[in-house]
């Protein structure tokens, strides 16, 4: 057997991450807001059957960017672990905190043990009921998670957007208002010459009983974002 | 239970597939020897085909040997947005299968992405009806009835099932249960083609009081404790629960008419 050559932890690590942030930023990016009556997703996405934004269960939804086939693995087992915990206790006691927690183990082990780490971004969010907050985890290619307020961009120049987005954002926002936002800051980060890609946009709306997720219809977007319908 | 994210990938959209791979214990029911002590039985159920859709409906009573078990039993149950099941047999292992089966179509939904078709649906529910055959050979029998809103002819549909998993469409009506016959029955001379919603209703309440009168297991509206069968529809639109106050008025109806035909007399 040979003996592989020894690379130093931190060099690895460093260039496993530079190279999974180099994927997720190629990847066309996708925003997150919570605005009054929910949470808002919208994510540029060329087709119209793969999603990148999806539900989980009753009041959760799933998002990510980067490398489809990475994280679609990872949604439909979040799915799995949703279920069978709804069906093995009670509906309530599928939260986002514990299947946030999965996918940071998840990553985290893909990122230290695989020899390529997962190029992908998620973001799991909640929307809460009866005066509860909403949750929104981010959680990147090496597993760590970050507890999100208000908004959150990810995948393509996600730094500029969450610039742009903190900037517009008022935490009482109607879905109008909030849809509007991340429209404008899609299109004003878009590559000059790039315009109109087309827009994967779901909620999680608050006041809807049981199944919160909804996807709204491109017509739907149109007349909401205050555009004719082409 | 284990974890979802490690091992092989499973490659199924079947939340009982899942069960089997990752909490086999959920599913597994042991076969035991000797009979099965006396257990609550869920009786009569119904289901009628009209214009729009199909309505569905069922009893408040269940039973354990002589006794009631239950004076207020929901037996009718949305399966998810476009379908309802109702059930029959051993209240126990019927009201597991439904929380099962409601739960394998919005699985399948949420990893494709989209519905599965009405036939499937009633397939899927016919596999899990087989799946309790070693129970049913110890007398939990469980007879669902299943009904839907199919999408893609636009039109209601309805299937009953044996003991077996056997899957069994009917164009019109069925009843099952105890007092299914009876039930039958009654559907066989009120029921007509291109009913609507309203008159679906009524049949269905008339049904369920033809079964309680002849069947000593079936319930019939209860005017003193405000306990009437339910019944919902489903349609293009959905599954409706039909309110509480609206069944109320149909039982009403139904108990009115009868006595007035024995005042006849």
């Amino acid at each position: 057997m040979s003996v592989p050559f020894y690379v130093p932890p931190e060099q690895l690590t460093r260039e496993k991450a530079e190279f999974a942030r180099k994927g997720i930023a190629r990847g066309r990016p996708l925003i997150v807001l919570e605005f009054a009556g929910g949470i808002l997703f919208v994510a540029e996405n060329p087709s119209t059957h793969l999603h990148k934004v999806a539900e989980l269960y009753d009041r959760i939804a799933f998002c990510a960017v980067g490398r489809f086939s990475e994280f679609e693995n990872l949604r439909q087992a979040g799915v799995r672990l949703a279920d069978i915990r709804g069906y093995a206790y009670g509906r309530e006691d599928v939260t986002s905190r514990s299947i946030a927690n999965a996918y940071s183990q998840t990553l985290g082990q893909i990122f230290v043990q695989e020899f390529k780490p997962y190029e992908v971004e998620l973001c799991v969010a909640e929307v809460g009921i009866d005066g509860a907050p909403n949750a929104m985890y981010h959680i990147v290619f090496d597993g760590n998670v970050f507890d999100r307020k208000g908004f959150l961009a990810m995948g393509g120049q996600s730094d500029e957007l969450n610039t742009e987005l903190q900037r517009g954002y008022d935490e009482n926002m109607e879905l109008d208002a909030a849809l509007q936002l991340a429209m404008r800051v899609l299109r004003q980060a878009a590559p000059a010459g790039e315009t109109g890609a087309r827009l994967e946009v779901a909620v999680l709306e608050r006041d809807r009983p049981r199944r919160s997720f909804r996807r709204l219809s491109q017509e739907d977007v149109q007349s909401r974002a205050g555009e004719p319908a082409s | 239970m284990r974890n979802p994210f490690e091992g092989p990938r499973l490659h199924s959209p079947s939340f009982v597939d899942a069960l089997r791979a990752y909490a086999p214990d959920l599913l597994e029911v042991r076969p035991a020897s000797g009979t099965v002590p006396e257990v609550p039985h869920g009786t009569t159920v119904a289901a009628v085909r009209f214009a729009d859709g199909v309505a569905m409906g069922g009893d408040r009573r269940a039973t354990e040997g002589m006794a009631i078990a239950q004076r207020d039993i929901e037996k009718v149950f949305p399966a998810d947005d476009f379908s309802a099941v109702a059930i029959a047999g051993a209240a126990g292992p019927a009201i597991e299968m439904v929380r099962l089966f409601q739960t394998e179509l919005e699985h399948y939904e949420k990893i494709e992405g989209f519905p599965l078709s009405l036939e499937g649906k009633a397939n899927k529910l016919g596999q899990m009806v087989r799946g309790n055959l070693p129970l049913a050979m110890q007398g939990l029998v469980v007879l669902p009835l299943f009904c839907g809103y199919d999408t893609r002819r636009q039109a209601g549909r309805i299937f009953r099932y044996d003991v077996t998993g056997g899957r069994w469409e009917d164009a019109d009506y069925h009843a099952t249960g105890s007092g299914g016959r009876d039930a039958r029955g009654s559907l066989k001379k009120r029921w007509r083609p291109d009913i609507d919603g309203d008159t679906a209703v009524d049949v269905l309440m008339e049904a369920l009081y033809d079964a309680a009168d002849e069947d000593a297991a079936t319930g019939g509206p209860d005017l003193v404790r405000g306990i009437f069968p339910v019944v919902a529809t489903v349609t293009a639109q959905g599954y409706w629960r039909i309110p509480d106050d609206e069944l109320r008025k149909a039982a009403e109806r139904v108990v009115a008419a009868r006595a007035e035909e024995s005042a006849d007399r």
